[in-house]
């Protein structure tokens, strides 16, 4: 008996050290980073340019694949869907994790399936004329609103995208009512906007940075000013408590053990609090985030709540 | 600007860059022809290879994937009548045919030709007149892009080879079928039958694949079980390739024309090379004395398809370079490229960064040559694959179809829908439904729902949805096209019937719509 016992604890002391030594040589195998968008556009950017540096941290190869559609959901369904190995991750957006179930119900997945590892970038929306516009203000263009209902066209990307929301939070709180034309993404809605065919523009910062000497910028989404352009008001500053931003980290399915999730947490911060890899973000008009794990995940559940009752009353 | 394109082409002429160039062209030019595989998927994957290098050396090289891909997805349609990415549809329409013919290697040399030529006229606009044009290009507003693609299809009336009812209906099926999937705008999910992966509609690759490839294999397989893939052998010859290229250039206005039509397209942020191509084919086949050599083999087709779907490329990087502004998804990994080296797209991309820009576009320019070259040689090669029996072909083939589906999205039910349309195809094809319609409404679609539905919201804020979608320059120029394209078969089968009577012939109406 006493044989048997000690056999035992043997046993489970090698199983114990197995399973220890197993943990610890996570990852051993190629970690599959999907991107659910197509390539070419920021998500996959920025995924491209931390590639070489998490196979340095993690030791193991990192292969990026596609998985467009949807806005993203073809992508997070499958990701909801994965094994939990903590081999199969994928970039996440807010606020497109967050308003496409909430819009809908067949996104195929939900907010909370996925497990957030870390968000690593921000990029604030504004609202945008162009440089001749008759509006010189964020003022301007509300009182023109008020008097004109729905005379306003205001384009942006999409729709229940981060400008749609941020179009909606505006009529909302300024109380006016503007037309929303989506278009299928930011390049069309900028090309539409230098051409004149809508009147102002939801633009992403590193957009409207990038064309600043044709527009000017009313406000933008954020609490504290746009380093980079920071002459432009806040919402904030001009009595509008509206915040929009598109973030961008990763995720991985849900059931994935924390050990490993922290693992892929330190190596994305690890990415994202390099000081080279800040600099060329804030260069190219994006700004830089670094949200452990559990930042992350109360991050999205306040957006969850901040959003849900616009999108309820909005939704038809 | 002329001393920075010197030094531009100093930069493409330094050996390891030229190396560097050859290594893009050819991988392109793999990349555009295994179907699955595209332009904008190859540059992808060089981006992170390009921040090891000098942003020349990087940009030199995805220079040479874009232009060796615009030829690349010409080999498959000749060969095996696949296009290998869907700009090359309306190569296979005479390539493929010619192929049937034993000249193959007519087809391939006519596709290099006329890919480089295209690229090179587009080059030299973009090099001299790209600020001015890409002003322009922003005049293209939702019912510019809604009438587009009504023009486009009005194309079916041409690809309706027998009959113009059974061309129409399948365009309808085209159209229907470019409803699945997410609404382009609005958001709604719609016909996805409980399956999250369709949210993202039919894949145009994996449509092509279906429609066009697996019904030949089918064919092949089933009529003749020992049969060689094609009728006869393929027996490449030098000459082959003067003979092309001299009845290419003694009437270059096909050659010219395609690559204008090409630039034009490529400069509307978003149409792409598959629009291009079209247009360019049915305006070959309206301009041409001898209108009822399209569609049964003819270099031309080959040539008006190529020239335009090659310019397109150059063109797409009108509006990115000057505006920054990508008028294609290869566009967009190009800037994507530059923005990683730190240049950005503009007025500074071209003081600044002057140099490197103008290398990137002599690139384009020499990628050009390099093509004409590759291509040449490669006809040789490539013709003898259609002597190969079907036997050993056709599974080679079939492997590739699907892992060619499954790649682009990976996505296994790519794979089932790919087949599903392969029987279809199949079966239609015995019916004398002609698949390019249904790809052609595939393809517009989304096109003419989205510039459809911003025009109306538009055109309601402004006080008058109709007045805002018909008067204006563009849209008034592309409504006059479209009435004209669609009522130029009816005007055809009239003459035709005409020079009939006058010849004492009796032919029937129908021959007379098929040869329009």
């Amino acid at each position: 008996m006493k044989k048997l016992i000690v056999m035992a604890l043997a046993f489970s002391l090698v199983l114990g050290l197995g399973l220890i030594a197993h943990a610890e040589d996570y990852p051993s195998e190629p970690i599959t980073y999907t991107i659910p968008f197509n390539p070419g556009g920021q998500s996959d950017l920025e995924a491209r340019r931390q590639q070489p540096m998490l196979e340095d941290i993690l030791g193991t190869s990192v292969i990026i694949q596609y998985k467009p559609g949807g806005g993203g959901s073809v992508g997070w369904a499958e990701l909801t869907r994965s094994k939990p190995d903590g081999y199969t991750i994928a970039g996440i957006n807010v606020p497109h994790i967050v308003l496409q179930p909430l819009a809908r119900g067949n996104a195929g997945f939900e907010t909370s399936q996925i497990k957030p590892i870390a968000f690593f970038q921000t990029t604030p929306i504004g609202l945008a004329v162009l440089k001749d516009s008759q509006f010189k203000t964020l003022d301007d263009l509300i009182q023109y609103a008020k008097a004109n209902p729905g005379a306003v066209v205001t384009g942006g990307s999409g729709t229940w995208s981060g400008h749609h929301i941020a179009n909606l939070q505006l009529q909302e709180k300024a109380g006016i009512e503007t037309t929303y034309v989506p278009y299928k993404g930011a390049a069309p809605a900028v090309a539409a906007f230098l051409g004149g065919h809508v009147q102002a523009l939801w633009g992403n910062s590193n957009d409207l940075y990038q064309h600043a000497d044709k527009l000017r910028v009313l406000a933008f989404g954020t609490k504290e000013p746009f380093a980079p352009m920071p002459d432009v008001p806040t919402f904030e500053s001009l009595g509008y408590n509206l915040y929009a931003s598109i973030d961008r980290g990763a995720g991985a399915p849900p059931g994935t053990p924390d050990e490993k999730i922290k693992v892929l947490q330190d190596a994305f911060l690890k990415i994202a609090n390099d000081p080279k890899v800040q600099e060329q973000m804030l260069r190219d008009g994006f700004v830089p985030m670094a949200l452990d794990a559990q930042q992350a995940a109360e991050y999205i559940q306040q957006k969850v709540e901040d959003w849900k009752p616009v999108v309820e009353k909005f939704k038809k | 600007m002329f001393d920075l394109a010197v030094a531009g082409l100093e930069h493409v002429f330094v050996p390891a860059n030229l190396l560097f160039l050859f290594i893009g062209v050819f991988a392109g030019i793999v990349f555009g022809a295994l179907p699955g595989l595209t332009a904008t998927m190859g540059l992808a994957l060089l981006v992170p290879f390009t921040f090891t290098m000098a942003p020349t050396a990087g940009l030199i090289m995805l220079a040479g994937i874009y232009v060796g891909a615009m030829y690349g997805d010409a080999v498959p349609a000749i060969l095996i009548n696949t296009p290998g990415t869907p700009a090359a549809i309306a190569t296979s329409f005479d390539g493929f045919p010619l192929s049937q013919k034993g000249m193959a290697q007519h087809g391939l040399v006519a596709a290099a030709v006329a890919s480089s030529f295209g690229s090179l006229v587009a080059n030299i606009v973009l090099l001299t007149a790209a600020p001015p044009l890409a002003a322009a290009s922003l005049k293209f507003g939702p019912p510019e892009y809604f009438w587009l693609g009504v023009f486009g299809l009005t194309i079916i009336a041409t690809l309706s080879t027998g009959s113009v009812l059974k061309g129409f209906l399948a365009g309808a099926l085209g159209l229907l079928l470019s409803t699945i999937g997410m609404a382009p705008i609005g958001g709604d999910v719609r016909l996805t039958f409980g399956h999250p992966e369709m949210q993202a509609g039919i894949e145009l690759i994996v449509a092509l694949i279906g429609f066009f490839c697996l019904p030949e294999i089918l064919g092949s397989v089933i009529g003749k079980r020992q049969a060689k893939y094609s009728s006869e052998n393929a027996k490449p010859e030098l000459s082959v390739v003067w003979e092309v290229m001299s009845s290419l250039f003694k009437k270059p206005v096909l050659m010219f024309r395609s690559a204008f039509i090409g630039t034009v397209v490529g400069f509307a942020p978003g149409a792409g090379g598959n629009i291009a191509s079209m247009v360019s084919y049915n305006e070959a086949c309206r301009w041409d004395k001898n209108p009822e050599e399209f569609g049964k083999g003819t270099i031309k087709g080959v040539a008006a398809s190529e020239a335009a779907n090659s310019a397109m490329a150059p063109g797409s990087l009108v509006p990115l370079l000057t505006l920054g502004i990508p008028g294609s998804p290869p566009a967009a990994v190009i800037l994507g490229a530059l923005m990683l080296h730190g240049m950005r797209p503009g007025g500074e991309l071209f003081t600044v960064h002057g140099q490197v820009v103008y290398a990137f576009m002599m690139a384009l320019l020499v990628a050009a040559f390099f093509v004409t070259i590759i291509g040449c040689f490669g006809s040789f090669v490539f013709s003898r694959i259609i002597n190969i029996p079907s036997r050993f072909l056709a599974p080679v083939i079939i492997f590739m179809t699907v892992l060619g589906s499954y790649a682009i999205r990976n996505n296994m039910l790519d794979v089932w829908i790919m087949l599903i349309f392969g029987v279809v195809g199949f079966i239609s094809n015995k019916l004398k439904f002609h698949p390019a319609p249904i790809v052609l409404g595939l393809i517009l679609g989304p096109f003419v729902e989205e510039g459809l539905v911003q025009s109306m919201l538009a055109g309601h804020a402004t006080g008058s949805v109709v007045h805002y979608m018909v008067f204006r320059p563009i849209s008034i120029v592309l409504i006059t096209l479209s009435l004209l394209s669609a009522l130029w078969p009816i005007y055809a089968s009239w003459k035709h019937k005409r020079k009939q009577r006058r010849e004492g012939c009796a032919c029937n109406i129908e021959e007379g719509v098929k040869n329009a």
